[in-house]
């Protein structure tokens, strides 16, 4: 291995390394205000984006554990936009909390995690980037510290962490003892389906089922989307969620692909579960957050009808949704995060009226729901459209009537809060809310990219080009 | 000419509507732009023309056509032929008209105008569609901005008739998505699955392919066209609507469905429209007798507007299932015709409720005394609904009774014959409501103050009016205009019928 092959694959890694390292030592220097620190944090965030997309290489490290290439940084890059607008976003909350660094770190580390697992070529890695993405995210759970609601949704994010975990050591172990590798390439060629492999198989799919909040694996969702903070929340249930969404992609095309009739049907089934659990709690939901936990479960009942499809098209329609899902997320976050840390609220009927004192984010909140419901001109109506065409490449059109059908369904809750906001008389609407600059910026880079993402057919062919190999 | 433009006026204006201060600016911005493209719309006519008398036969004039989404083989793809310039002709009539009767919409003006302009981009963008990608995008964008405008602006339980109609056309969209995704996966043009809807006319869809989802993108757009079992939103939508939401929903919206049956499940489907068209009769017939007894019932003036709009866009279907080349003519003529009129009446029912603040028939009376204009537009407009011979209407239907006439099957003869006897049932309701609304003795002592139409509402009606009469009058041009279109169309159905 020389070195300076080192430092240019590993260099996304490397660099959060650095700013965790920056943040450390920031910490025992002398005190600084809250706001200057939370600004050199974005920049920093801000130029580790940027450094991603310098000098895209293509390898292994470490004996094929690590490696990467285009498709991996751009998913890491994907990765690296919602975390720097996720950040941006909890200016408000996070200008008066007392652990603002610590909060950084752990992020960060959890990022980290997640890189190592996008790049991971062996279980072993797999597994210790899921780890270190798992474990520091418990302890953000619990950043309201003096809330208790927030301290259970941190036992329970820990818990079923833990559990999903076993499960997927489980399989792993099965796997290894099968096939005798924990190596990516070494274990295809093995795969013949037989009775244990298939065990070892879906232990693994349950495994990532947690992770993913995939029905029935998915009673822990609401409850910690609820009690933690908002920001938490929205990282949980974007950069999370997508992370283990690329690499379960690439497990099941690669790794898993001698078994790929097995995992088709258990597509099927857990999809339509998940749309439809999905679908009708959302509907009955009155905490925002509880509500935005059911549509994201939704959601992923979509995205594995995307993976359900064929190898690339079904890549390339997982990330570019994942793309738009940031943004569309991020952009309905965002005005709940402003909202719960300006006012406290956050349920759905205290936004009645909303939008006579506060048309701007009414505007924001209204266009990033009718992006995760996919309506047009928004990206969200390309994000399904695509998913839904890459699964009706399978030539199931049963999957893709209830899946379409669904899709009615989740109009109405999205509806009802436009409705909300828009229609519902309120004696005391909230009160006209000062934003400050920093989340005002990525509310506005949101609504670009709902905008941008999906008119602009180039990028969707970037991402299809580049989703030929893994 | 650049089709383009016809999607990047709307687009201009409703950008510049956002930058507007103060109804006075919102409503002359939202009426230069609808003026502008009024004017485009007849100059697109103009040089429709002038291509055809050059010489020019190929089917789509104007085409322009640019790689969306290559890896899916997705393109921006336009044109016209003659039905979609008559359908953007009418768009055009029934926008311009809707601004103009909101000409006073005070309450959130800005957002009430952006809407109604962003709608009627949907509108023009799915008539100038020939890719069936393009064409769905701009479906579902005029969908969501009828349920803000109906859900912000309307009157009456408007939440619900707002989330009703929002739901049940997403629900036609998601039939019509299972339909498109099933006609791109059973397409094979040079290898490529194709979105492209003149490709695909000149590829034949496998027959159970056909089978299995011309239901799908029927029953889809059927829904738009309020087809029978789906018709439920119709009357409360169109009811709880502002007036130029009620005039775009009925004149435009519900055209974008007998559009997509004709254009997509038909033209590409042909097949199967010949297997299934005994069904599409039967709905439609009943649609049609439904619509006209149900008519009969309602006390309200919007509901029997929508109600009779059930009826009238039953013959749409009606002449769409008979599939003879007359009966499609006029079955694009209704579409024209029916847009007209009804954009027409209710701009009548909206100027008379704004003043009497009712709409129930027995609590209006005698209005012919103090507001003789807008009666006799209400008047006109119910005649047109009658089908009145000189009036739109009247040739327009006449065209599917004798197209349908054609279809020599004794079944399709009986339906012919019903739909032609729910002409007296509408004469009965229309002459009824016009009789006790606008004629007799001042009911309520309050009327005798009230005013009679202002120079705006004049202009509605005698734009409409002026449509509805030069049709009636001088069919044949409206006629000759369409007719290479349904030709076409026939032809692909004549073959089917031949192979079969």
């Amino acid at each position: 291995m020389i070195l300076n092959d080192f430092f240019i694959l590993m260099k996304q890694e490397l660099m959060l390394l650095l700013i965790i390292f920056i943040l450390l030592i920031l910490k025992v220097g002398k005190d600084r205000s809250n706001e200057s620190l939370l600004h050199l944090i974005n920049a920093l965030l801000f130029l580790n984006l940027i450094s991603g997309f310098i000098m895209p290489a293509e390898g292994m490290l470490f004996g094929n554990m690590f490696k990467t290439n285009a498709l991996i940084t751009l998913e890491k890059n994907i990765l690296n936009i919602g975390v720097l607008l996720i950040s941006m976003q909890s200016y408000s909350w996070l200008k008066n909390h007392k652990h603002l660094s610590e909060f950084y770190i752990l992020m960060l580390s959890t990022l980290l995690g997640m890189f190592y697992m996008i790049s991971s070529g062996n279980l072993l890695m797999f597994y210790l980037g899921l780890e270190l993405s798992t474990i520091p995210l418990s302890a953000m759970a619990n950043f309201d510290l003096e809330k208790r609601a927030s301290s259970e949704a941190a036992m329970k994010l820990i818990i079923s962490s833990a559990f999903s975990s076993g499960l997927l050591l489980f399989g792993i172990s099965l796997v290894y003892g099968i096939t005798g590798s924990l190596n990516f390439t070494e274990i295809t060629p093995y795969l013949t389906a037989g009775p244990l492999q298939i065990f070892a198989f879906v232990l693994l799919i349950a495994g990532f089922s947690f992770k993913i909040s995939v029905a029935p694996f998915h009673f822990w969702t609401a409850d910690v989307y609820e009690g933690s903070p908002v920001a938490v929340t929205s990282y949980l249930s974007v950069i999370s969620k997508g992370a283990v969404l690329f690499v379960f992609v690439s497990v099941l095309y690669t790794l898993f692909k001698p078994l790929a009739e097995l995992w088709y049907n258990i597509l099927f089934l857990l999809s339509v579960l998940t749309i439809l659990i999905g679908n009708l709690f959302a509907i009955r939901q009155n905490n925002f957050k509880r509500f935005l936990a059911f549509s994201s479960i939704a959601q992923v009942g979509f995205i594995l009808i995307g993976i359900s499809g064929s190898s690339q098209m079904g890549t390339a329609s997982v990330i570019y949704f994942v793309l738009i899902y940031i943004f569309s997320n991020l952009g309905a976050f965002g005005v709940v995060s402003l909202v719960s840390a300006l006012t406290g609220n956050e349920n759905i009927s205290d936004y009645k009226g909303f939008y006579k004192t506060n048309p701007m984010l009414s505007w924001v909140l209204t266009i990033a729901l009718f992006s995760l419901a996919g309506v047009p001109p928004t990206a969200g109506f390309f994000g399904k459209f695509f998913l839904l065409i890459a699964g009706a490449a399978q030539g199931n059109y049963i999957l893709i009537t209830i899946a379409a059908l669904n899709m009615v369904v989740s109009f109405y809750y999205y509806l009802r809060i436009v409705r909300s906001i828009f229609m519902d008389s309120n004696e005391q609407p909230m009160v006209k809310l000062y934003i400050p600059w920093m989340p005002k910026l990525a509310l506005f880079i949101c609504l670009a990219g709902i905008v941008v993402i999906g008119l602009w057919g180039t990028i969707y062919e970037y991402i299809f080009s580049l989703s030929t190999g893994f | 000419m650049n089709l383009n433009l016809l999607l990047l006026i709307p687009m201009l204006t409703a950008i510049a509507i956002l930058f507007c201060k103060g109804l006075k600016q919102v409503r002359m911005t939202a009426l230069l732009g609808s003026a502008l493209q009024f004017i485009l719309a007849f100059f697109l006519l103009y040089n429709f023309y002038e291509e055809r008398t050059a010489g020019n036969i190929s089917q789509m004039l104007f085409e322009f056509n640019y790689s969306w989404f290559a890896p899916l083989n997705i393109n921006y793809h336009i044109g016209v032929d003659g039905i979609s310039v008559a359908m953007i002709l009418l768009t055009a009539f029934v926008v311009i008209a809707g601004v103009l009767v909101s000409w006073t919409m005070d309450s959130l003006s800005k957002e009430f105008f952006f809407l109604l302009i962003f709608l009627s981009m949907g509108a023009y963008g799915f008539f100038i569609s020939l890719d069936l990608f393009t064409l769905f995008f701009f479906l579902e964008v005029a969908v969501i901005p009828k349920f803000l405008l109906i859900g912000i602006w309307g009157s009456g339980p408007k939440e619900y008739s707002a989330m009703k109609l929002a739901l049940m056309l997403m629900g036609g969209s998601a039939l019509v998505f299972v339909g498109l995704s099933g006609i791109y996966f059973n397409t094979n043009i040079g290898g490529l699955h194709s979105f492209d809807l003149v490709q695909i006319s000149k590829f034949r869809i496998p027959m159970d392919a056909q089978l299995l989802f011309f239901p799908f993108a029927f029953v889809g757009f059927g829904i738009f066209t309020a087809l029978f079992p789906f018709h439920t939103w119709v009357p409360d939508g169109h009811s709880s609507a502002p007036t130029a939401a009620s005039m775009f929903l009925a004149g435009i919206s519900m055209k974008l469905g007998g559009y997509g049956c004709l254009r997509v499940a038909t033209y590409l489907m042909p097949d199967a429209a010949h297997a299934y068209s005994g069904i599409i009769i039967l709905l439609s017939t009943i649609a049609i007798i439904y619509g006209a007894l149900a008519t009969m019932m309602q006390k309200d003036l919007k509901y029997i507007n929508a109600y009779s709009s059930i009826s009238h866009c039953g013959f749409v279907l009606l002449g769409i299932g008979m599939l003879t080349q007359t009966s499609i003519t006029g079955a694009v003529m209704q579409m024209v015709s029916h847009g007209l009129m009804t954009a027409l009446f209710f701009a009548a029912i909206g100027m008379i409720y704004s003043r009497t603040h009712t709409r129930m028939v027995a609590q209006l009376g005698g209005l012919m005394k103090v507001m003789p204009f807008i009666s006799a537009v209400f008047i006109i407009a119910g005649l047109c609904s009658l089908g009145l011979p000189g009036f739109s209407g009247f040739v327009a239907e006449m065209t599917i009774f004798m197209g349908s006439w054609q279809n020599p099957d004794p079944m399709y003869r009986l339906a012919t014959i019903l739909a032609c006897a729910s002409i007296v049932v509408t004469a009965v309701y229309i002459l009824r409501a016009a009789g006790s609304a606008v004629m007799g003795p001042i009911t309520d002592s309050h009327f005798s103050e009230l005013t009679d139409a202002r120079w705006n509402e004049k202009l509605v009606a005698v734009i409409l009016i002026g449509g509805i009469v030069v049709i009636g009058v001088l069919p044949f041009y409206l006629k000759d205009l369409i007719t290479p279109g349904t030709q076409e169309i026939l032809l692909q159905t004549g073959q089917a019928l031949m192979t079969k």
